[in-house]
């Protein structure tokens, strides 16, 4: 609080012209200063690690593929598309056509990117060989019918009317790479920094590309450093052998937290938490069982406890502060006496389910733990198992009733498509309901915003009332600077735009 | 004698390793889960899975897999990760580096130090300075190195700042940020050996052998170095085979808290990646350093004391 009175006033007085104390801490707004180099930390993937931004996995491959790379669209603050190497978009009548504008911009050894350019990536993403993350995104576009108009303009056939198709542009991995590219010893990409050198699970260095579409970074140079181990992150920060560390727990932001060493950054809305119930399988195939888990969960209790209360309560509906999140449906609380009264009407009084968990993510176990005191409140018994870190997601996929889940961030028509669809291939929930198909596909030919958002709205009331997620809440994201560095956006949940956006970073 | 002693050492070495091979396998096979399943992680569509575990030919025989690298081994060849398609010698490689440094240094400063601690200590059995290093020294041996190593980056690195808390960046830039690493890993070695040499000296003083020496008026320095300290060396030596095998083979803990990615770090990813190949290859190399400073062990041993029998 206090030091944040300073900044204003330091601005203030800036304003007013007396710009005789340069010595004083700059606020945010003042103007950046070029030059530098940045060191960022993150969780890394060891010798394994590759520079083909196809391949991107982790956190890690993301904010390395950005400082490189391109895509043609990156999601928002809000999860809604926004223009990159693209300009902007135009769909047909039937929105199953899309005409895509690029910007002039070029690679890092001068060649335009083009239409061609676009094309090749995006088929070798989709190569039925391979196995690129992005693949299942793409799985809309008719890649064979679709075209290059003019060397700055891509015509997309889809197979069939697609409303949301800008989120494919911004699907995570789908960066743009040169024609022709296979070998990434020595990547090329159109990215606000040049490749200068790798090692793999240690670093990555990379200069400034003084020819960046968007303006030169600021950075003279981003070097890419790992540690796996959450205390050498910080340990490295505080120690000056790093200026940024990506993901740490609560406990540890805590403790650092206005204490001027360094600045805590929680970026919200990072990742939501929840547990799946299967909805096609006793006892959960009866709604009421789903409804009374619903009221059973006391949310700030989880959030405190899970995540050291560093987060916020959902409302059983996944992206929170998203485009089209309906933020009017009342927030749910516990409320124990509906729970066993709705248990009661199912014939399903001492109920005993098993909570499949895994420290798979932080606060898994934990929230299950917790899960199970509030459940036996209402007289149901929850066994918690906890299985194994590497399988888990595939275990849980298919197998059990009830399950621990996180999600991080992507637009809700993606979560809804991906995971909530009879064919989408990861439906933790069994939730297959034809009519519910019927609603998705109907929004995405439905060109007008306001009647599709609609139609979301619509979907999402049905998830609220008798869906399979439970949503308790979403974490926050947790990265930490140096005091030196600025630039670093507040309000951009983990994988969005802004989020480790190091062209816009720099050093004071 | 000797001879055929060697033999038959060597011929239980290379059963040993064929052993571990075999264990090898038939351990990461039982784990639940593979590379395919392991690569999917949190985007576990079964297509996808399918695709993968076929491009890395999971959907062949665990047999014919197991066999048909064993093939390649006996050609010299340790094969290729399933995960990147990289030749698992170069994983070797991205290990070694570290971690012979640090072995070396380790083993570098191990030597004198545990030598000098155990002979100081075993000067005057129960004296004061026999006590105090006893102490010290068990005290140090019972704490953990995770928190050993956290309590010294805590206070040498973050709180005093003489010395780099980790190793993050690369050893090349800054060598001081091997200082800390290379304290966690001497400590308990240093304990459990200078323990060890002191019991062995203690003993060896006692012996009619050294009485003998000390009556034809021999220098008591030449008593001590060079007829009871050889005498005192057996169980050290194999104590510090050991370590040596211990440091070569990966200290996990040590390399994940100051970021030094050494063999134990390669062979964490591997098996967390499920990438067979890899984790067989380093068990491979593994076993025969294991084998290899055993037999070295022994050999000392034998030529310092060659009336213990050290056969099996």
């Amino acid at each position: 609080m206090n030091r944040r009175t300073v900044l204003i006033a330091a601005a203030a007085l800036g304003m007013a012209g007396c710009a005789s104390t340069s010595k004083a801490p700059s606020a945010e707004t003042a103007t950046p200063k070029n030059g530098g180099r940045l060191r960022a930390i993150f969780a890394g993937g060891g010798t394994n690690e590759t520079l083909d931004p196809h391949l991107s996995n982790l956190f890690v491959d993301a904010a390395r593929a950005k400082a490189l790379y391109d895509k043609l669209a990156d999601s928002g603050s809000d999860l809604a598309a926004v223009p990159r190497l693209a300009t902007g978009w135009e769909p047909n009548a039937t929105l199953d056509v899309w005409t895509v504008k690029l910007r002039k911009a070029t690679f890092h050894d001068g060649r335009p990117v083009t239409a061609e350019d676009v094309l090749y990536s995006y088929r070798r993403i989709t190569d039925p060989k391979r196995a690129f993350r992005a693949k299942a995104s793409l799985e809309p576009v008719d890649l064979a019918a679709s075209r290059a108009v003019d060397e700055g303009t891509v015509e997309f056939r889809l197979k069939r009317p697609y409303a949301e198709f800008p989120n494919v542009l911004a699907a995570f991995g789908a960066y743009i790479v040169p024609k022709d590219t296979e070998s990434f010893a020595e990547p090329v990409g159109s990215g606000p920094f040049r490749y200068v050198s790798f090692k793999p699970g240690s670093s990555l260095l990379v200069k400034r590309n003084p020819d960046y579409w968007e303006g030169a970074p600021h950075l003279d140079e981003l070097e890419i450093l790992i540690a796996n181990e959450e205390s050498a992150r910080v340990s490295a920060l505080l120690g000056g052998q790093a200026d940024y560390a990506h993901e740490l727990n609560p406990a540890t932001a805590r403790v650092h937290e206005g204490r001027g060493k360094v600045e805590v950054i929680r970026l919200r809305n990072s990742a939501m938490q929840g547990f799946v119930m299967k909805t096609d399988r006793a006892p959960f195939d009866d709604k009421r069982i789903r409804q009374a888990f619903f009221l059973i969960a006391d949310r700030k209790e989880l959030v405190d406890g899970a995540l050291s209360g560093a987060g916020e309560v959902g409302n059983d509906l996944f992206g929170k502060g998203a485009q089209y999140y309906p933020s009017e449906l009342p927030q749910r609380t516990q409320d124990l006496a509906k729970a066993r009264a709705l248990l009661k009407e199912a014939g399903q009084e001492g109920l005993r389910v098993t909570l499949d968990t895994s420290p798979v993510a932080a606060g898994f176990v934990e929230a299950a733990g917790i899960f199970k005191e509030q459940a036996a409140k209402a007289g149901v018994t929850i066994e918690v198992k906890v299985g194994n870190k590497d399988t888990y997601w595939k275990d849980i996929l298919d197998g059990g009733v009830l399950a621990s889940y996180r999600s991080g961030t992507m637009p809700i028509e993606s979560h809804l498509s991906q995971r909530l669809l009879t064919k989408s291939t990861t439906n933790a929930t069994h939730w297959k309901q034809p009519d519910f198909d019927d609603l998705y596909l109907q929004a995405q030919s439905t060109a007008d915003p306001a009647a599709r958002t609609a139609i979301y709205q619509r979907m999402q009331r049905r998830l609220y009332d008798e869906g399979g997620f439970l949503i308790w809440g979403f974490a926050d994201w947790i990265v930490a600077t140096a005091p030196t560095v600025r630039g670093v956006a507040k309000d951009a949940p983990a994988n969005t735009l802004d989020w480790a956006r190091f062209d816009r970073t720099w050093l004071a | 004698m000797t001879r055929s002693w060697l033999g038959r050492r060597l011929l239980l070495g290379v059963a040993q390793s064929a052993a571990v091979l075999v264990l090898v396998f038939v351990l990461t096979e039982a784990l639940p889960g593979d590379a395919a399943v392991a690569l999917a992680g949190d985007n576990p569509d079964p297509e996808r899975i399918a695709l993968i575990r076929s491009a890395m030919e999971l959907d062949r025989p665990a047999l014919e897999r197991f066999l048909g690298w064993l093939g390649e081994l006996l050609h010299g060849d340790l094969g290729r990760s399933l995960v990147t398609g990289r030749p698992v010698s170069g994983y070797l490689a991205d290990g070694l580096g570290v971690t012979l440094l640090l072995a070396a240094l380790t083993l570098a400063l191990l030597v004198p130090l545990a030598l000098w601690l155990g002979m100081l200590a075993a000067r005057r059995e129960g004296s004061r300075l026999d006590r105090l290093i006893s102490s010290a020294t068990l005290a140090v041996y019972a704490a953990p190195e995770f928190a050993l190593g956290m309590l010294l980056s805590t206070v040498l690195a973050l709180r005093l700042g003489w010395l780099p808390p980790t190793a993050v960046g690369g050893v090349a830039a800054d060598p001081a940020v091997l200082v800390l690493p290379v304290l966690v890993l001497l400590a308990r070695p240093v304990c459990s050996i200078s323990r060890l040499v002191r019991a062995g000296m203690i003993e060896a003083l006692a012996r009619p052998y050294v009485a003998q020496a000390r009556r034809y008026g021999v220098p008591e320095w030449r008593v001590r170095w060079l007829h009871a300290l050889p005498n005192a060396l057996a169980p050290a030596a194999q104590q510090l085979a050991r370590t040596c095998d211990w440091l070569l083979c990966g200290v996990v803990v040590v390399e994940a808290l100051f970021v030094l990615p050494g063999l134990g770090s390669v062979l964490l990813d591997a098996v967390a990646a499920r990438d067979v190949p890899v984790v067989q290859g380093l068990a491979v190399v593994f076993a025969l350093l294991t084998v290899v400073l055993n037999l070295g062990a022994d050999l000392v041993a034998r030529r310092f004391a060659p009336r213990t029998e050290l056969t099996r």
